[in-house]
């Protein structure tokens, strides 16, 4: 038994610092990932939520230039990002759509701009990497209290209109008949998506913030017909892919290429692709699930 | 109940008064008036583009108007009302929306309350009995996305009643039912309006389905209303001054069929697509004939919105 | 600036520029602005695993565009197209990832791929894009109709015999035929932007399919040679210039738009104001609506 578990799990993964931190910050953010992201898929804005990431990227290489603290960059560009795309965001999703990707390109033309003058000024070509991918094993751990304080941020706003928000993503009319303001509600949605989004990129990069809000949501929506669980789904699928990935990384580290590893974000990414794919034979029976529309007959 | 205290005693819920609406530079709705009151079931009745879903959506408050005012329980329309439940057509759902039928219900008692909700046996309760008062208890754990126009719309309704609405509102809940359906709902919004002392309003642009029901009707053509029982109001006088050309109205069996002047029938069926000649019996603007003399003009504009104070002591007889 | 060594960067770009209009018009049209962003971020990955293998970096790009944007059209089928196309990204680029652990000596190469890089044009280049230019617009040309139709109303196609999945996938082949021949010079990043801004403003201009495609191809073609202009002389990227004209042709459009918007709005306010007539009641009965 000792020899399996050895077998699974490379000597030294719960002892080492990196991992830890690695797990316990990938964890929160897979968690919060996974909630918002439930919503983020529902309303049909996966696309906003990359945008949200690559922006809040060029925030993180902006803050080199300023001078300011990284996170801020981060989460505070993600947010403004947000509302611009609120205001010129349009209610139909294809123009929607076409908002995100132009407040994208602009982001990213900035972006481009800005590790020009970094690369220029300051001679480290790493740099472009580690942003765009990266890197969940340098996270210091003194960001824990930091990332911990947004995700309560990004959790309290879904939960604090979480029935407004879901009743205007399922049919608008019918939220704007009882009073809710279907614009406002989005509007803090999108903001909620821009928080959890920005800390992910931040700290386990722009491919992964993606692939955690839109994958273990889309599979908890296979899942399950209940909001409620659909979330709960969202928030374990994410949170196994996450915390299986450190520790393939960390064991891929004896595998070939010798004392090299494989990345993260990769195994992450590719627990979150098999579990969405394992989860669609399901979803069919859930979909199923109707009966013929005469009465007495169940459904199968 | 409340309700009765809140308007004083009054029976009457709705009043509509002086109702103008532009739209894309047409005026869909000119000069709309009527009355509705507790337990009354009205039929609002106009082929598409009549101005229907425009009028429904001026009483919820989700249409701006040039003119008019809306009076619910005897206060003018604000921001807090007396609930209003709404029926639209249709809601367009991904078959992977994770809501269910009973979560969308459970919605119409506290979808805009903020915080999470708390599980609670009443709630579950109250949605069960619901779901099972519209016949739609069998289908209340699939996701609504996956249910058939019929069930949905059933579903639909239970989120609109569950909230004890004084008022219901119906847009074209009929259009895309077969006939058994269509009796079912209608006998369903029939019930409820007697049992629950609620006031019905229900568009469609047939109105013989609803013939055996309804209290009183509300006819809409070329942006213009006249409102009042069946025999007031269906009459080919009244109508063609409404149309402002002659049609006639002729009853065959218990069935009623408004003819557009030249002989030419207007389609009964459900599909008003299939007409034969377009002008007849569409909106305003589009009929040709209608557009000379025979338009009775009134003082449209600013003048109506003070129509409210007048209307308050201006005796309308029902 | 129009030196010899330039004059293949303002042929390829000139081409880009037409394709990317042309392209970017049913990008627009189809709502597939996800897609449009997506499938070059997935071909990067395919270059940096090209150039592990030591394979030209342009067939790396050419393959992985396509099997991200084939990759896209098969998880459609099973979800919806905004979750498809977000899986299908996350995993090219998780591929890429992999493939740029392996190998630590490309940096330079990714950012230029990234976000383009002017004097990255070889003359050599210059016949596979033209080759690779003529078929997208070809197939384009070719499958124009049904194209449209199915873009526009997907029943109505279907009645016509337009399977719609057949051109569902047509339309994600030539992106990625687009893409990667857009790719060297604009960059992995912002092609999209050619692909959406121009398309958007020329849709706001005119209603009409075949002058707004031209008229897509006219502002693409301005937008890229300004933005490789402006590069040339600042040394700034010019996937930066090529973003920020895309933003702003959106913008002029949407604002060209609302000025339209406008005016027929201020036409509503003159035909209300002269409607004015006095109370003549023809038939006895009140304004024609009758309360009783």
């Amino acid at each position: 038994m000792p020899d399996l578990l050895r077998l699974i799990v490379e000597p030294g993964f719960f002892s080492s610092e990196p991992v830890q931190v690695a797990l316990i910050a990938g964890g929160i953010v897979a968690v919060v990932s996974g909630i918002v992201g439930s919503f983020a898929v529902l309303r049909g804005q996966s696309y906003a939520g990359h945008a949200l990431a690559d922006i809040s990227v060029t925030g993180g290489s902006a803050s080199y230039l300023v001078g300011v603290s990284p996170l801020w960059g981060f989460v505070g560009v993600g947010v403004l990002a947000a509302g611009v795309m609120d205001m010129i965001g349009v209610q139909r999703p294809r123009g929607r759509d076409l908002a995100t990707g132009i407040v994208r390109g602009t982001g990213l033309g900035l972006a481009a701009l800005f590790l020009y003058w970094d690369t220029t000024h300051t001679s480290t070509t790493g740099a472009t990497i580690t942003i765009l991918f990266g890197s969940m094993f340098t996270i210091s751990s003194s960001i824990l209290p930091v990332i911990g304080l947004f995700s309560v941020v990004a959790l309290g706003i879904v939960a604090v209109v979480y029935r407004p928000l879901l009743l205007s993503s399922v049919a608008a009319d019918l939220a704007a008949v009882r009073g809710i303001r279907v614009r406002l509600v989005g509007a803090m949605c999108l903001v909620a998506i821009a928080v959890a989004v920005s800390l992910s990129a931040m700290t386990i990069g722009a491919i992964l913030s993606t692939a955690l809000l839109v994958g273990p949501a889309a599979t908890g929506l296979r899942l399950t017909s209940r909001p409620g669980l659909a979330m709960t789904w969202a928030a374990v699928i994410g949170l196994a892919a996450t915390w299986l990935g450190v520790l393939l990384a960390y064991d891929s580290f004896y595998w070939p290429p010798e004392q090299h590893g494989w990345p993260v974000s990769f195994f992450v990414v590719t627990l979150i692709f098999l579990f969405y794919l394992l989860a669609s034979p399901v979803g069919r029976r859930t979909a199923r699930r109707v009966p013929a529309g005469r009465p007495g007959l169940a459904g199968g | 109940m409340t309700d009765r205290e809140a308007s004083g005693g009054s029976a009457e819920l709705l009043r509509a008064e002086g109702i103008s609406v532009w739209l894309s530079g047409r005026e869909v709705l000119h000069d709309v008036g009527f009355s509705l009151g507790r337990g009354e079931f009205a039929a609002l009745i106009g082929s598409n583009g009549a101005g229907k879903t425009t009028l429904l959506k001026v009483i919820l408050g989700l249409q701006p108007v040039s003119a008019g005012t809306i009076q619910l329980a005897g206060q003018l329309r604000g921001r807090r009302h007396p609930v209003i439940g709404y029926v639209p057509q249709k809601i367009q759902l991904d078959p992977d929306m994770p809501v269910r039928a009973r979560d969308l219900v459970g919605l119409g008692l506290d979808g805009q309350r903020l915080g999470l909700p708390l599980p609670s046996a009443g709630r579950r309760a109250r949605i069960d009995e619901m779901l099972h008062a519209v016949g739609a208890a069998q289908f209340g754990d699939a996701r609504v996305g996956n249910l058939s126009g019929g069930e949905q719309q059933r579903v639909l309704i239970a989120h609109a009643l569950i909230s004890r609405p004084q008022l219901l509102l119906l847009d074209e809940p009929l259009a895309n039912l077969d006939i058994a359906s269509e009796q079912d709902v209608v006998a369903l919004l029939s019930r409820v309006a007697r049992e629950q002392q609620i006031a019905v309003l229900i568009s469609a642009h047939d109105m013989n389905p609803l013939l055996p029901v309804m209290d009183r009707i509300i006819y809409l053509a070329a942006g213009r209303a006249a409102s009042g029982t069946t025999e007031q109001v269906v009459r080919t006088d009244v109508l063609s001054a409404l149309y402002g050309q002659h049609v006639d109205v002729i009853r065959v069996h218990d069935r009623i069929l408004v003819v557009a002047g030249r002989g030419e029938a207007e389609p009964v069926p459900p599909d008003p697509a299939i007409h034969p000649h377009g002008p007849a019996v569409t909106g305003p603007g589009t009929a040709p004939e209608v557009a000379g003399p025979h338009r009775p003009e009134t003082a449209a504009g600013p003048g109506q919105a003070t129509a409210a104070e007048e209307a308050t002591t201006t005796v309308r007889g029902r | 600036m129009f030196s010899g060594f330039m004059v293949s960067t303002w042929t390829v770009a000139s081409i880009v520029a037409v394709v990317a209009g042309v392209v970017g018009f049913f990008v627009v049209l189809r709502g597939a602005a996800f897609v449009a962003d997506a499938v070059p971020q997935g071909a990067f990955a395919g270059a940096a695993g090209a150039s592990l293998l030591g394979i030209n970096t342009l067939i790396g790009v050419g393959v992985a565009a396509l099997l991200g944007a084939l990759g896209i059209g098969w998880l459609s089928r099973r979800g919806r197209r905004d979750v498809a196309t977000a899986l299908a990204l996350v995993v090219m680029l998780g591929l890429g990832a992999l493939f740029l652990s392996f190998s630590v000596q490309y940096a330079p190469e990714i950012y230029s791929l990234l976000f383009g890089e002017v004097l990255g044009v070889s003359a050599t280049e210059v016949a596979p894009v033209a080759i690779l230019a003529a078929l997208c617009t070809g197939a384009i040309l070719l499958f124009y109709r049904p194209l449209l139709i199915s873009s526009l109303m997907p029943e109505l196609a279907e009645a016509r015999g337009v399977r719609a999945q057949r051109m569902e996938l047509l339309f994600l082949i030539v992106v990625a035929l687009a893409t990667s021949l857009t790719l060297p010079v604009v960059g992995a990043l912002l092609i999209f932007s050619l692909m959406i801004g121009p398309p958007a403003a020329a849709r706001s201009v005119t209603d009409r399919p075949v002058p707004a495609m031209l008229a897509s191809v006219l502002i693409a073609l301005a937008v890229v040679w300004v933005s490789i202009a402006a590069a040339y002389e600042t040394n700034w990227p010019v996937g930066f210039f090529v973003g920020a004209l895309g933003a702003a042709c959106y913008a002029a459009g949407r604002g060209w738009a609302a000025i339209r918007r406008s005016r027929s709005g201020a036409a509503d306010h003159r035909g209300r104001g002269g409607r004015g007539a006095s109370g003549a009641q023809e038939h006895g009965l009140q304004a024609a609506n009758v309360r009783v």
